[in-house]
């Protein structure tokens, strides 16, 4: 009993490095995907922003096959999936989700053969579940700092183009009718979405990453009314989440003595609650709607 | 034909001047060298059916497709760069109800949309805002997400997002699509308000004319690419349409609506008769 109170007073919890680290790069990389996942939101693009973590994973678990940092890995593989569908150019939502749909599926493909090689080949026995779910308690020193670099870029960037890029995200011939290249835009968010994708993979996980982008925004998109505020919450959500998380899953190390449960489990567990949370106070306000007019027109 | 150049003060500067623009777009020709200008403040509808060119001719404008022929030039630009500030509301806008931005954030993203850094509270800023607002009746729901308006309703927002710079020429394409009757005689009702108040030359693009007979100074009537121009009484006549159709037009008017029929194409016909329905070169009136 008294040490799960020692534990929830943090006494060893905030003196372990650990945890330290895991809750910067954790915190960090959940603030990021939250911000660019209100992006990703907005453009529709979710199932695009899932399908590069999986090819992300590919980079990851190549990393561990050539002894190059999994941050470094992630982001390549990333930036490379990213780079690519922006500049197929794939404009017409279905044509985009065909494209997307069979680029990730090679994704998976290398994934799973570089996977196979490090654990036949290579003593990495824990790859596989590193790359797809995610080591927080184990994030290396020079891990921390790459993703320090990652995270702090990606801000900058959406700090900066905040207005062009949401314009663009709403509408692309309104924000070129105002100047706005529309497709420097574009490779400006894909950027951010392989930086937030890496950054999540590192922390939770490529396969999970989905959801620290996807769930805070989708939540926060629900219950703010205004982009900013929506970021802000977005952000506060993912946060909390995974600090929440990080604090549950060293909790349960004295639930199940000898082993603790997967911080990511924790942490989309805890994302999912909100989203379901902010459900309920929308659904009375949607249900007041007479006729959705957005949708009524485009159903085709 | 005799182009009416404008109402009486054709002698100020055009808001917008298309000459000679033809369009090429891979090996079709979209628009054949069609030719207007029009005044500040004037309501100008631009007609023709779907694939008549009206959405090119816009794109044109905007400077987003390049005339293979002629120049466009819009009031306010100099130099090298011919084309002043345009606003301008898309065709088929999908607000998504979830977007999180009321009509007043979508409204200031057309005075700053273009900006780098984060917006800061700005009084001068929501001052404009509020004005434009005003001006499009849209004051009651302009703390409403936009994705939750009906479809006139966000035309306004659209329109005002548009106009917030003060240009002095609008473009819209198809705004009264998929309107009701009542939400388009709305949005007419606003548009020829800003026009006559502001001073606004607007080219508003339909494919049914009926809506905008009151307001509309001039027609522009697209069919094939090419263009009539001038007021309704002069361009939508039998005589006029069916030169410019190739074939036979009807117009007939009837409790103060205009209907205009095309005779319908022989489809069994020799191929002869069914080329003779491709307009010809551009002849010498147009």
């Amino acid at each position: 009993m008294t040490s799960v109170l020692s534990v929830l007073f943090a006494a060893g919890f905030l003196a372990s490095g650990p945890v330290q680290t895991a809750l910067l790069v954790g915190g960090g990389a959940a603030v990021v995907s939250a911000a660019v996942g209100v992006f990703t939101v907005i453009r529709g693009q979710s199932f695009a922003g899932h399908a590069l973590a999986d090819i992300s994973s590919a980079g990851g678990a190549l990393s561990f096959l050539i002894g190059l940092n999994p941050m470094l890995g992630f982001l390549g593989m990333a930036a490379i999936g990213a780079g690519g569908m922006e500049l197929v150019g794939v404009r017409r939502m279905r044509g985009r989700d065909l494209a997307t749909g069979v680029v990730f599926g090679v994704g998976l493909a290398l994934a799973a053969l570089f996977l196979y090689l490090d654990t036949t080949s290579t003593s990495t026995t824990g790859a596989t579940v590193t790359v797809m779910f995610g080591s927080m308690f184990a994030i290396a020193p020079a891990t921390a700092l790459y993703a320090a670099a990652a995270g702090l870029v990606a801000l900058v960037v959406v700090a900066t183009f905040y207005r062009p890029l949401l314009l663009s995200s709403v509408n692309e011939e309104l924000a070129a009718v105002q100047g706005v290249r529309v497709g420097l835009m574009g490779l400006l968010y894909s950027l951010v979405l392989a930086l937030a994708v890496s950054l999540s993979a590192i922390t939770v996980g490529a396969v999970l990453s989905t959801a620290l982008l996807i769930g805070p925004a989708a939540t926060a998109l629900r219950v703010a009314k205004r982009p900013g505020p929506a970021t802000l919450l977005a952000a506060g959500i993912g946060l909390a989440a995974t600090w929440l998380g990080i604090l549950l899953a060293y909790d349960s190390y004295t639930w199940t003595p000898g082993h603790g449960w997967p911080v990511s489990f924790f942490i989309v567990a805890l994302v999912m609650a909100a989203y379901l949370l902010a459900r309920p106070a929308t659904a009375g306000r949607a249900a007041a709607l007479p006729l959705d007019p957005g949708r009524a027109g485009t159903g085709a | 034909m005799t182009v009416r150049q404008g109402p009486p003060q054709a002698a100020v500067a055009p808001a917008l001047t298309v000459a000679a623009v033809s369009v090429r777009l891979g090996g079709r020709e979209i628009l054949r060298n069609v030719d207007f200008a029009l005044g500040p403040g004037e309501f100008t509808g631009l007609i023709g059916s779907n694939g008549a060119g009206k959405t090119t001719l816009l794109r044109t404008i905007l400077g987003f497709q390049s005339p293979t022929r002629g120049t466009v030039q819009v009031a306010g630009g100099s130099g090298a760069r011919r084309r002043g500030p345009v606003g301008y509301v898309p065709q088929k806008i999908h607000l998504d109800p979830d977007l999180p931005m009321r009509a007043r954030d979508l409204v200031a993203l057309g005075l700053d949309g273009n900006r780098l850094g984060l917006p800061l509270p700005s009084p001068a800023n929501r001052r404009l805002v509020e004005e434009m607002l005003t001006a499009v009746d849209a004051q009651a729901f302009a703390d409403e997400r936009v994705g939750h308006l009906s479809g006139g309703e966000q035309q306004r927002v659209l329109i005002a997002h548009a106009l917030i710079r003060r240009p002095s020429l609008l473009l819209l394409d198809e705004p009264l699509a998929n309107l009701d009757v009542r939400s388009a005689s709305e949005v007419v009702g606003v548009l020829a308000r800003l026009a006559r108040e502001h001073r606004i030359a607007v080219l508003l693009s339909a494919h049914d004319m009926n809506p905008l007979l009151e307001v509309m100074d001039r027609v522009i009537y697209l069919a094939d690419g090419r263009a009539a121009v001038g007021s309704v009484d002069e361009v939508v006549r039998g005589d006029v349409l069916s030169e410019l159709y190739g074939h036979h037009v009807d117009v007939i008017r009837v409790h103060g609506r205009i209907l205009v029929v095309v005779a319908p194409a022989d489809h069994t016909g020799d191929p002869s008769e069914h080329a003779a329905l491709v307009p010809p070169e551009p002849r010498s009136p147009r």
